[in-house]
């Protein structure tokens, strides 16, 4: 028996501006997994018993995203007490990494039907509301760590990208992204957020918004802070060929601060079966890997490579590319690396138009690559993140 | 006679009186760490009895020193991990007496007569009220951090306690000493006294007043003064402050990061918790490498060079009542306004009264700038200095200092002139960074009398002096002027006649290196980060824009006309066409000229490297070195250039050589200096470094038959 994993459905929230006042504000953080949760089951009408485990990412799992927030969103659902759940942390690769590992659990063949997705409430439980083990004075001494925006600044600025270079991505991405909500590319896999009453709360993306270039260039740099504040000098212990560094990345170029929630379904063909699931694609592979902390954002080509060599794939085997955009210098660093043309790479826009709601994004992404794969009937994605302390994540999925 | 004394009162108070036997100070070393829990168990005994203490020093006006940095030295820097968990519990008992004393009961007030550094003041800070005398002899604070430590005994959680993590890690890390007032100020004490005597009945008062005192983070309702590390208000220096430690020391400073990190965990814990916490941090640095070196040369070498160790014996001390200055450019003025600072009369002279003025001029912006000189003393310093353009007025000076250009043919006129006027006696000292004395000494009549007194720039704020004796230079000369260093507030160094010195011959070495680095193509900020990652407060090229590219560059064409005229052949190197570049073809002159190898902005400040180094120098793009290799061929040259010197004989004392390089040349303050620097990476593999840098770099980093023979005896330079 074939222990292939497949993605049987990947939905999404609506994305709100993350921050008092947004679409999503008033909305609890479970409140957006448990609006994904009915709908899952009733779009296909499920048998909950059979789905096994919910593994939900979080990038802030504390107070009302705390513990774990997966279980306790089944158990407040109308979702069957076998259904059991489980936090996840990895930074922004989260919601991905929920994807491989209920894929890796149904590979191998102990489970047969699970659920991965993410959650992040960035308006209530702001970046940075968990604190952090990297925030000890004593392992930040011991650990490099900088601003991650000053991270995208540095990393343009190695890889020889300036501020027009990365306005012109940013600017592309709002293009693609208002394109492709105004032709209704994402309603497949939107699910409206309703309150207690059955109101629709928000159903569409809020952050997109009209871009130019000439725009762009009006914007502040957001972490010149951090550069004259010790970090830009505490970047030299790792990269001692640098004087200055140049900060570009603005509110304009970087990933928006938004709210939202993603919910996939995966399991194996009889699984599938059983419930009357047609599969809407296979996961082929999946890979991790760690990078330089410092820089932190270089993971996704290494992570990409690997999993290619995994799944003894080239990269023109790949049709479309789907790199979250948490800086614009993030994907053009990919882009540069792996030779990558632009209409092959995040084709419907990013999170610089849309925004990146942490544990949420991954799995957001796999969606909406999976969505447009289908709409142009192409045939293979790669999915990729990069991640706090240098993590890299890559999928790679392919229609059946 | 014990360490420590109690006197008991009829009304219930004892008096706990330090007073270590066969010392003039009391220190916390073993003796201490024997007789305090002997006396909290005595004091402990006297139950209802009990009903104050009142802590003092039996030393006339020494109240405590600190820790015993002997002691220290002599620990093992590598023992077992068996010997490492006993070392962990003496530190636990050396504090638990001062816990058992603030806990006892019954309030415990200090009275400090005399400096509270250090441990002195950690048994202060575990008392309840602690008064001062109000004199300028009275310093407190915490300044192990000078040395490399941090305090042990319980100053890193009572501190942070008392005053909060934000002005605790201030005055912990930058080892700060305070006058009484101050210390009342900052709210680490909390009385002054006139007398002992008031000192004494203040003390009595209060723990008749105060029955049931406590400290105050045991009273209810205690919270952190600024906040907990979790609080927002201290994110601040939760966040920035660990990276700025980093930063601002280049990581070299292993104390300045224990410092952060312990300010901030013992204040996330409860009390005892904390001090368990402290007593690990603190312990890492008995086993470091880094205060090892700092004590070395800034404790002992330094008491030594204080106690006269390279001046000679049998000379009675000498103060100068009058000393003559020719020369009030900004040498002169400096080292002017520098001696009448300290109280001493100053000539000084110019060719003409408009230049003396300025001379003059520049003490009283000097006192303007100054934050610890008030109209008042400004005035009195300002009267000392006595601009003047008449040789004459210089007969009665019992010293001079010659500051004029460093050209032969002026200075020896300048000295015959003075020389005619002063009396015999009179000692006559030139300021020259590299100008041979003994020749310099030609145009004097009484050579025995004249000797090279270096001052670095700033002269009102360098500490070093390096003093050069020529061939005929008397010991009483040689003593007179390390007395007037001394009077200066400075650190003498004694070195001999020869080419450059000590100082200049070695800072040269790095120098060279960063400009041949350059002309080989090396990516400029490699260099300059290098260096400062080195531990250097400038990379080798900010340090040439700073001095001028011209200077050298005439410097440089001196020199090889010089060894034309003798028909030596002329070997200029390749770090002379990179000065020759840059101010012949470039016309980017230095730091005064705005442009150097530095960009600069309008006010002077250094922007970055001027980006067309690459286009000039590193045409093909930059060269690949290990960084580890750069670094490296920053510091190994000067290290290697101050042994041949020490071989040859120019400098006497190894501590000279450290302190100098240290103070007089930014050698990186954490190695300890030219010399222990090499202790600390080990002679053998220092040599084994050598000589592959050898190698790969040329011979100028060829270990000296001096560092190989100590190499295969497996010595250190002491």
């Amino acid at each position: 028996m074939s222990n292939d994993a497949y993605i049987y459905d990947a939905i999404r929230t609506p994305r709100g501006k993350g921050k008092p006042g947004g679409g999503l504000y008033e909305v609890k953080p479970i409140d957006l997994v448990t609006n994904l949760l009915e709908e899952m089951k009733s779009r296909h009408g499920l048998d909950t018993t059979q789905v096994t485990d919910f593994i939900c990412a979080t990038g802030e799992p504390v107070n009302e995203q705390g513990q774990n927030i997966a279980k306790t969103a089944l158990v407040y659902s109308s979702w069957d007490d076998i259904t059991v759940g489980a936090q996840l942390h990895r930074y922004c690769a989260g919601g991905l990494d929920a994807v491989n590992t209920v894929a890796m659990k149904v590979m191998s063949g102990v489970e047969s039907l699970g659920l991965a997705g993410g959650v992040e409430s960035m308006s209530r439980l702001g970046m940075g509301a968990s604190g952090a083990a990297a925030g000890d004075a004593w392992v930040a001494m011991k650990s490099y760590g900088i601003s991650q925006g000053l991270g995208a600044d540095l990393l343009a600025q190695l890889d020889g990208f300036d501020r027009k270079d990365v306005d012109r991505y940013a600017a592309q991405s709002q293009a693609r992204a208002a394109r492709a909500r105004d032709n209704g590319y994402f309603d497949q896999s939107i699910v409206p957020v309703r309150d207690i009453n059955g109101v629709t709360v928000l159903d569409h993306d809020q952050l997109i918004r009209p871009t130019t270039e000439e725009g762009l260039a009006q914007l502040k740099p957001s972490f010149t802070t951090f550069n004259e504040y010790g970090h830009g000098d505490f970047l030299k212990f790792k990269y001692p060929e640098v004087e200055t560094v140049t900060c570009i990345h603005t509110p304009g170029n970087s990933s928006g601060v938004v709210d939202g929630a993603s919910l996939v379904l995966i399991g194996n063909k009889q699984a599938g079966d059983e419930q009357g699931l047609k599969p809407r694609a296979r996961i082929r592979t999946c890979a991790l890997t760690g990078t330089e902390p410092t820089i932190m954002l270089a993971g996704p080509a290494p992570a990409s490579q690997k999993a290619l060599q995994q799944a003894g794939m080239k990269r023109d085997d790949i049709d479309l590319f789907e790199l979250n955009e948490a800086f614009a210098a993030v994907v053009l660093r990919f882009q540069q690396l792996m030779d990558i043309p632009d209409d092959k790479i995040n084709v419907n826009g990013g999170a610089i138009a849309m925004g990146h709601p942490i544990g949420a994004t991954g799995a957001m992404i796999l969606g909406t690559v999976l969505d447009e794969l289908e709409r142009r009937d192409l045939n293979t994605a790669l999915v990729t993140l990069c991640a706090g302390g240098g993590i890299g994540i890559a999928t790679i999925i392919e229609r059946v | 006679m014990s360490f420590i004394r109690l006197e008991s009162n009829a009304d219930g108070i004892v008096e706990l009186i330090f007073d270590q036997p066969g010392k003039d100070v009391n220190v916390m070393g073993d003796e201490y760490a024997e007789a305090m829990p002997k006396a909290l168990d005595e004091l402990e005994s006297m139950g209802e009895g009990l009903t104050g203490i009142y802590i003092r020093s039996g030393k006339p006006g020494q109240f405590f020193a600190g820790g015993d940095i002997t002691m220290m030295l002599e620990m093992d820097l590598h023992p077992t991990r068996e010997a490492r968990s006993d070392m962990l519990e003496g530190i636990m008992q050396a504090k638990a007496p001062l816990r058992r004393l603030e806990a006892l009961g019954v309030p415990v007030v200090v009275g400090i007569n005399g400096p509270a550094l250090g441990g002195g003041f950690e048994i202060a800070l575990a008392c309840h009220h602690r008064i001062a005398l109000d004199t300028p002899k009275v310093k407190i604070g915490l300044p192990e951090a000078m040395l490399g430590l941090m305090p042990g005994a319980g100053g890193v959680v009572r501190l942070v306690r008392l005053l909060g993590m934000q002005d605790a890690v201030g005055l912990i890390s930058q080892g700060k000493q305070l006058t009484a007032d101050k210390a009342l100020a900052r709210g680490m004490i909390h009385d002054l006294a006139a007398s002992e005597e008031e000192m004494a009945s203040k003390a009595k008062d209060w723990i008749k007043a105060n029955p049931s005192a406590r400290q105050p983070w045991e009273e209810s309702g205690y919270t952190l003064p600024g906040g907990e590390p979790s609080d927002p208000a201290t994110q601040g220096l939760t966040y920035f402050g660990p990276v700025n430690v980093m930063v601002q020391t280049w990581g070299n400073m292993p104390a300045q990061q224990v410092i952060m990190a312990a300010v901030i965990d013992t204040a996330r814990v409860e009390y005892d918790t904390a001090h368990m916490i402290e007593a690990r941090y603190f312990q890492t640095l008995l086993l470091d490498q880094v205060a090892r070196n700092m004590m070395t040369t800034f404790f002992v070498q330094m008491n030594a060079m204080d106690a006269g160790a390279s001046r000679p014996g049998g000379i009675e001390k000498s103060a100068v009542k009058k000393l003559g200055i020719l020369g009030a450019g900004v040498m002169g003025a400096g080292i002017a306004f520098n001696a009448a600072k300290f109280g001493i009369d100053v000539v000084l002279k110019d060719v003409t009264l408009e230049n003396a003025d300025k001379g003059k001029a520049y003490a009283r912006d000097a006192c303007e700038k100054s934050r610890s000189i008030d109209a008042e003393k400004a005035l009195e310093i300002l009267g000392r200095i006595h601009p003047t353009a008449s040789v004459n007025d210089l007969a009665d000076c019992d010293l001079i200092i010659e500051a004029v250009f460093e050209d032969r043919q002026v200075k020896a006129a300048v000295t015959e002139e003075t020389e005619a006027v002063l009396a015999d006696t009179a000692v006559f000292a030139s300021n020259t960074s590299a100008l041979p004395i003994t020749e310099l000494a030609h145009a004097s009549g009484r050579p025995e009398n004249f000797i090279g007194m270096h001052f670095f720039s700033p002269a009102e704020r360098m500490p070093l002096v390096e003093i050069i004796t020529g061939e005929l230079t008397s010991d009483e000369a040689l003593a007179r002027a390390f007395d007037l260093a001394q009077q200066l507030g400075k650190k003498p160094i004694v070195v001999k006649d020869a080419p450059g010195f000590f100082t200049t011959r070695v800072i040269g070495q790095t120098i060279t290196q960063g400009q041949r680095m350059l002309a080989e193509g090396v990516n400029p900020a490699l260099i300059e980060n290098g260096a400062r990652f080195n531990g250097s407060p400038m990379g080798p090229l900010e340090t040439l824009d700073s001095i001028s590219l011209e200077t050298a560059y005439h410097a440089a064409n001196q020199q090889k006309a010089d060894a034309e005229a003798v028909g030596e052949p002329s070997d200029p190197g390749p770090e002379s066409e990179v000065i020759r570049v840059m101010v012949e073809d470039v016309n980017r002159l230095g730091q005064a000229a705005g442009a150097g190898f530095y960009d600069y902005d309008e006010k002077g400040k250094k922007i970055a490297t001027w980006p067309g180094l690459r286009d000039l120098f590193a045409k093909e793009g930059y060269v690949n070195l290990p960084f580890q290799d750069i670094q490296d061929r920053l510091l190994f040259p000067q290290v290697l250039e101050a042994i041949r010197i020490l071989e040859e004989g120019v400098i006497g004392s190894v501590g000279d050589g450290n302190i100098g390089s240290i103070m007089g040349i930014g050698f990186p303050p954490h190695t300890g200096g030219v010399y222990q620097c090499v202790n600390a990476y080990g002679v053998q593999a220092f040599t084994q470094r050598a000589k592959e840098l050898a190698t790969q770099y040329g011979e100028v980093f060829e270990p000296p038959q001096l560092l190989l023979e100590m190499a295969a005896r497996g010595k250190d330079f002491v």
